[in-house]
C-alpha cells in the first residue's frame, strides 16, 4: 500500500496535523497494519520536499505546537495520477505460501509440504470466519465491510491454491509410497 | 452425549459407496460447516443425519436417541416438528404466494389458518421480504425466494436445521444477505445448525468446520487414509 498517496487523499477534505492524519488513517483502513507516527512525519517531509503538500499553520490549542499541511495543486494532480493507474495483477501475499510449497517440495520432502499446506488451509480458514464475523456484525460500517470483504476475497484465492495444491501433492505422496 | 451425533456412517448408492464410516458429533446451538469436494459425501450425510436416508451401518442418534432405526413415519414426523430443511432452490411451491408458502408446514402440522398466517407474515418480516408476503415465487428475485425458504424452515421453529449448498444457486451479495439472516435467527433461536457447502466463505459463518474426504472426515486435512493409500 502507498502511504503517501492515502495520506494525501485524507488530506483532500481539508488541512490535518501529523496526529489527525495518523488517526484518519486507522478509522478509514481498520483492517490495514496501523500507521507509526514516525511514518506519517517521515512522510509529509518527503511531500513537502517533493512540493506536494505545504505546512499549513501552527495550532498551539493542545499542547505543543503542531503543524498543519494541505494539499497543493500538485499534490492533487498527483492523488488523482496514483488512484487512475492499474496496479499489476500480481498476488503478493501467497508469493510466501507458494516459496514454501516450492522449497519443500525441492528439499523432496512430500510430507512437510503437506503438513505446511493442511495448517496454512487451516490458519487461512480461522482467519476468514474471524473476517466474516468483522462483515457480519450489525454495528459494522461500510468501510469494515468492504475491508473484510478484500481480505475473504484474496484468502478464499490462496484457500483454493491450498486445497488444490494439497490433491496435487497427495498424488505426489501417493505416487511416491506406492513405487 | 453430543446432541447430533454419527457413528461409523456407511451408506452406498448400488456398489458406488458414498459414506465409508463417518463420525461427528454437533453440539446444541452449534452452527457446523460440512465441506469438501464434489462427491465428498457431504449431502448423503446431511441426509443420513437429518433421517431422510436410513445409512447401511452405523448409527444417528440426536438427543440421546437413534433415529436411523425409526420408521419412515417416526422420521416424517421428526422432520416435521424438530428439524427444518433447506436446499439449494427450487423449494416454493409455484402457485402458492410467499406467505402461504411459509404458513405451509404451520397448516400441514394442524395450526388454525389465521394463526398460520400471522406467523408466516412474522417470519417474513424477520427475513427482510414482508412486502412480497402476497407474491407468487416466480415474481420474486432467487435471493428474495430463498430468504422465504430460511423463513418457511424456521417457521416451525425448528431445533436443528439442515441446509444443504444453501446459496448455491444464488449471486454472492444476494447468498451472504440469506447466510446473515440465517445466521443471526439460528442464533437467536439457539437452532442447532449443519451446513453442507463446498465454498469455503459460506462455511466460514459456521462456527466450525468438518472436512469430509472420500466419505470419511478429515480432521488433520491431509486427505484421509483410503486416499493416502
Amino acid at each position: 500500500m502507498s502511504t503517501p498517496h492515502v495520506l494525501l487523499g485524507l488530506l483532500v477534505d481539508g488541512p490535518k496535523h501529523g496526529y489527525d492524519l495518523k488517526r484518519a488513517h486507522d478509522l478509514k483502513l481498520p483492517r490495514a497494519k496501523p500507521v507509526a507516527f514516525g511514518q506519517v512525519y517521515a512522510t509529509l517531509g518527503r511531500l513537502v520536499r517533493d512540493g506536494l503538500v505545504v505546512p499549513a499553520g501552527q495550532d498551539r490549542d493542545a499542547g505543543p505546537d503542531r503543524t498543519s499541511y494541505e494539499l497543493t495543486e500538485e499534490g492533487r494532480k498527483a492523488l488523482k495520477e496514483w488512484i487512475a493507474a492499474v496496479e499489476a495483477p500480481m498476488p503478493h501475499l501467497s508469493s510466501v505460501l507458494l516459496a514454501k510449497v516450492v522449497v519443500a517440495l525441492l528439499v523432496g520432502d512430500v510430507n512437510q509440504a503437506r503438513e505446511y499446506l493442511a495448517a496454512q488451509r487451516a490458519a487461512h480458514t480461522t482467519r476468514l470466519r474471524e473476517l466474516t464475523g468483522v462483515k457480519t456484525d450489525p454495528d459494522a460500517s461500510l468501510s469494515d465491510v468492504i475491508a473484510a470483504d478484500f481480505g475473504i476475497a484474496h484468502l478464499d484465492a490462496d484457500l483454493r491454491w491450498l486445497q488444490t495444491t494439497l490433491d496435487r501433492v497427495a498424488d505426489l505422496h501417493r505416487e511416491v509410497t506406492t513405487r | 452425549m453430543s446432541y447430533l451425533s454419527a457413528r461409523g456412517l456407511v451408506r452406498s448408492y448400488g456398489r458406488t459407496p458414498a459414506l465409508r464410516g463417518v463420525n461427528l458429533d454437533v453440539e446444541e446451538g452449534e452452527i457446523v460447516a460440512v465441506t469438501g469436494p464434489s462427491g465428498c459425501g457431504k449431502s448423503t450425510l446431511l441426509h443420513c443425519l437429518a433421517g431422510i436416508l436410513r445409512p447401511d451401518a452405523g448409527e444417528v442418534t440426536y438427543r440421546g436417541r437413534r433415529i436411523d432405526t425409526l420408521s419412515e413415519g417416526a422420521r416424517a414426523a421428526l422432520r416435521r416438528t424438530e428439524f427444518g430443511v433447506l436446499f439449494q432452490f427450487g423449494q416454493l411451491v409455484a402457485e402458492l404466494t410467499a406467505a402461504e408458502n411459509v404458513a405451509l408446514p404451520l397448516l400441514l402440522a394442524g395450526t388454525g389458518r389465521r394463526e398460520a398466517r400471522t406467523a408466516a407474515l412474522s417470519w417474513l418480516d424477520r427475513l427482510g421480504v414482508a412486502d412480497f408476503a402476497d407474491q407468487r415465487p416466480g415474481e420474486m428475485s432467487g435471493g428474495q425466494q430463498q430468504r422465504c425458504a430460511v423463513a418457511r424452515a424456521l417457521v416451525t421453529e425448528p431445533r436443528v436445521l439442515f441446509c444443504d449448498e444453501p446459496t448455491g444457486a444464488l449471486d454472492s451479495l444476494a447468498g451472504e444477505q440469506v447466510l446473515g439472516h440465517l445466521v443471526r435467527l439460528a442464533r437467536e433461536q439457539r437452532t442447532t445448525v449443519v451446513l453442507v457447502t463446498h465454498d469455503v466463505q459460506v462455511a466460514a459463518y459456521g462456527d466450525r468446520e468438518i472436512m469430509l474426504r472420500d466419505g470419511a472426515a478429515d480432521p488433520t486435512g491431509l486427505g484421509t487414509v483410503a486416499a493416502q493409500q
